[in-house]
């Protein structure tokens, strides 16, 4: 390794290579102020990850406000202007703050110790990127007390309703978003260079493990597409406070150059929010059947297709504008066409089940939850394809039950599965299987009964983001809110079940799945802080994932 | 491998990455008037021309009839009253047509606002060409003040041929606060 001149002078360059950076931190100051300003990849993964648990309660505190006011018809605990800020703050919290960063922190937790690097790329960078979202959040929260409220517009802020008809504290809105937008864009151009120039020699882009290759495309994706999203909070920052009319219909300009510009973005931002999550099960799938994945190439290509055909496909969100016909088609049968690589991994991951010597430990029993209702979420997502019928269920709750079973069972499983995958790892300890299986059958059931009523709900005409409904919608929707109290209690099991694991439990080898795969679990467990300082071995003829 | 090498490859990762999020930024940028000019040529999003257009002089087209729907839309917070009082009329492609709005002030102050168009079918946009229309300016209005304003128009013959209806809709907008504030916000 680096002697200590040659530490100093990769201290004062900005691209501050992993070593020098990690043993920074080791002779750093101890305390709170340790966290504040650590540059070691597991403790800023840590940091990512507990910020995302925390996100996750408080948008989903704001989603049982939404379902004890949806309990019944009629208005009982909440006045409307406050409900439409929780869907919208749910929304936002969800996507911005609870699922991206839980995916950056398992980046920077496994992707150094997957490729068998000692850090990331830009250690300092990397605490930049997770510092920044506390106070992006912070400020977006701090709306809720403002005059007027928080933002009331809808997770997607649709001009004008979030330009002319917004509440002053849209600014705030804008800079939040602006905040977390950095932040992201700075972590993946971390993950970029950490994947493409820090991998142990030996091990070539084909010999990555899924995870490191769905997030390095993830990554790509970030950066093509988080510049829009700061591209149209800025004019609408502009038409809001320095009279340019880029959304205003009376100036000129057009609202919907605005949905134009927001699902440019915000299609390929959802998935962002699912490959890595595909990562996650195309680990864990193997490593529980004991076999290795089947098509491992095939994989890696279907991933790609689905991140460059997510450029072509952001107007069928918005087929009822009056897009004319041959737009509605070409965005129909390109929607269509996602499905084709989607069902190559669906396929690929039962082809790796089958024959297997399966056992059903928690994280397995997450990623086949995943599997089975991630697949749910994508069917719908082929009903909503077909323009004829989108017309019928646009801004219904059937768009509502798409969407979470996408993003709940999906993403939100996929990374309780990392998280029970890899605790034995980060902890030394299992987490408790007891709990565990407690925590995933709750949550199972919780998810189903909340979301499954929806698709009714939904195709019975009940619009979206509304506090209060026709009787004929009560049922289905008691039954929502029930099922919706279910799945957010369900999780402070599994706070306890991390909680346990950090405190004690039953020690983990270094290997702590029979069938696990991969340089993490090479190194003891815990993992030490640091790991790989110096380049681990590696023989893609035996240890890599897509060696026959 | 040397701690060298993998430090300037990843600055050589870390720029090449900043000119992509560059290229995105311009990108970003560039959509705007890009969708302006896309929506000109097309006519997609069911703008017209904002000027005074001349005649097409293909001549009449006695085989086919429009009907043309003239729809109005106020409530922006400006307190007027936008009435077609032609509601409906029918024509032949290529024939010229005047219809009359009447703008009405019922507010107490005076104010100012404009009609903005909009077209749909949208690809009916291009071929609604506009002589003469109240919608290229603004209007001023006492309080309680009315007047009467005309609108000539052609529906020039290469409309395609599916459309039978076109529908122009104007929606009043306050003009005064737009330009002062950028927005009407209450």
């Amino acid at each position: 390794m680096a002697s200590e001149t040659s530490q100093a002078t990769l201290h004062s360059s900005v691209s501050d290579v992993a070593a020098g950076g990690a043993a920074h931190a080791s002779h750093g100051p101890t305390g709170l102020l340790r966290w504040l300003v650590t540059t070691n990849h597991k403790e800023i993964g840590s940091l990512y990850l507990i910020f995302s648990l925390v996100m996750l309660f408080i948008g989903g505190s704001m989603a049982l406000v939404i379902r004890a006011e949806l309990f019944q018809p009629g208005m009982q605990y909440v006045q409307p202007e406050f409900f439409n800020q929780m869907t919208t703050m749910h929304g936002l919290i969800m996507v911005f703050g609870a699922i991206m960063p839980a995916f950056v922190g398992l980046a920077n937790w496994m992707i150094p110790m997957q490729i068998g690097a000692p850090d990331m790329a830009l250690p300092r960078l990397n605490n930049f990127s997770f510092w920044l979202l506390p106070v992006a959040f912070g400020i977006l929260l701090s709306t809720l007390f403002m005059e007027g409220g928080g933002p009331n517009f809808g997770w997607t802020f649709y001009a004008p309703l979030s330009t002319t008809f917004a509440p002053p504290s849209t600014s705030f809105f804008i800079m939040s978003i602006h905040l977390a937008g950095i932040s992201s864009i700075l972590g993946a151009i971390n993950i970029i260079a950490t994947i493409l120039n820090l991998r142990t020699p030996g091990m070539r882009l084909m010999d990555m493990s899924l995870f490191v290759w769905t997030w390095l495309i993830t990554a790509f994706l970030l950066i093509a597409v988080m510049p829009v999203l700061a591209g149209v909070v800025t004019m609408m920052l502009m038409d809001i406070n320095f009279g340019t009319s880029f959304f205003d219909a009376a100036g000129g300009g057009d609202p919907v150059l605005f949905q134009h510009l927001f699902w440019f973005f915000g299609h390929p931002e959802v998935y962002i929010m699912i490959l890595p999550a595909f990562g996650i099960v195309s680990l864990i799938v193997p490593t529980f059947a004991r076999k290795r994945l089947f098509g491992y190439a095939s994989m890696v290509y279907a991933t790609a297709s689905i991140a460059l055909l997510s450029f072509v496909v952001w107007a069928h969100h918005m087929f009822t504008v009056g897009l004319p016909l041959t737009a509605e088609l070409f965005f129909m049968y390109s929607t269509m066409l996602i499905a084709v690589p989607t069902g190559v991994k669906v396929f690929n991951w039962i082809a790796t089940l089958f024959r297997g010597s399966i056992t059903f430990e928690v994280p397995m029993l997450f990623a086949l939850g995943f599997i089975v209702m991630f697949t749910i979420g994508g069917l719908s997502g082929v009903m909503l394809a077909i323009v004829p019928a989108d017309f019928q269920y646009h801004d219904t709750y059937f768009v509502v039950a798409h969407f979470h079973y996408v993003l709940v069972p999906g993403a939100l499983f996929a990374i309780m599965a990392a998280v029970y995958f890899w605790l034995p790892k980060w902890t030394g300890h299992y987490a408790s299987e007891t709990l565990g299986k407690w925590h995933f059958w709750l949550s199972v059931i919780g998810v189903n009964l909340t979301f499954f009523p929806m698709h009714f709900s939904g195709l019975a005409g009940m619009p979206r983001r509304i506090p209060d409904y026709a009787l004929q919608f009560a049922d289905f929707n008691m039954i929502s809110s029930i099922g919706g109290f279910l799945f957010g209690f369900s999780q402070l099991i599994f706070v306890w079940v991390v909680i346990k694991a950090v405190r004690g439990g039953r020690k983990a080898p270094a290997k702590a799945w029979e069938g696990a795969e991969g340089l993490e679990w090479t190194v003891p467990s815990p993992a030490p802080l640091h790991t790989f300082d110096t380049p681990p071995a590696y023989d893609p003829q035996t240890d890599s994932p897509s060696r026959h | 491998m040397d701690q060298q090498q993998r430090q300037a490859g990843v600055q050589r990762t870390v720029i090449r990455t900043l000119w992509v999020l560059l290229g995105m930024v311009g990108f970003t940028v560039a959509l705007v008037p890009l969708y302006d000019v896309f929506c000109e040529i097309t006519g997609l999003n069911g703008k017209t021309a904002d000027s005074a257009q001349v005649i097409s002089a293909q001549g009449v087209d006695d085989s086919r009839e429009v009907r043309v729907q003239l729809v109005t839309r106020s409530g922006n917070g400006l307190p007027w009253r936008l009435v077609a009082l032609d509601p409906v009329v029918t024509v032949h492609p290529g024939q010229i047509s005047q219809v009359r709005f009447e703008f009405t002030n019922v507010g107490e102050q005076q104010s100012s606002g404009r009609a903005v168009p909009s077209v749909s079918p949208s690809a009916g946009a291009r071929h609604f060409r506009k002589m003469e229309c109240f919608c290229f300016e603004q209007q001023w209005l006492q309080p309680g003040e009315s007047m009467q304003l005309p609108l000539v128009f052609q529906v020039d013959p290469d409309l395609p041929k599916d459309i039978r209806t076109l529908t122009l809709a104007y929606t009043l907008y306050p003009m005064d606060e737009v330009v002062a504030l950028g927005g009407f916000r209450d």
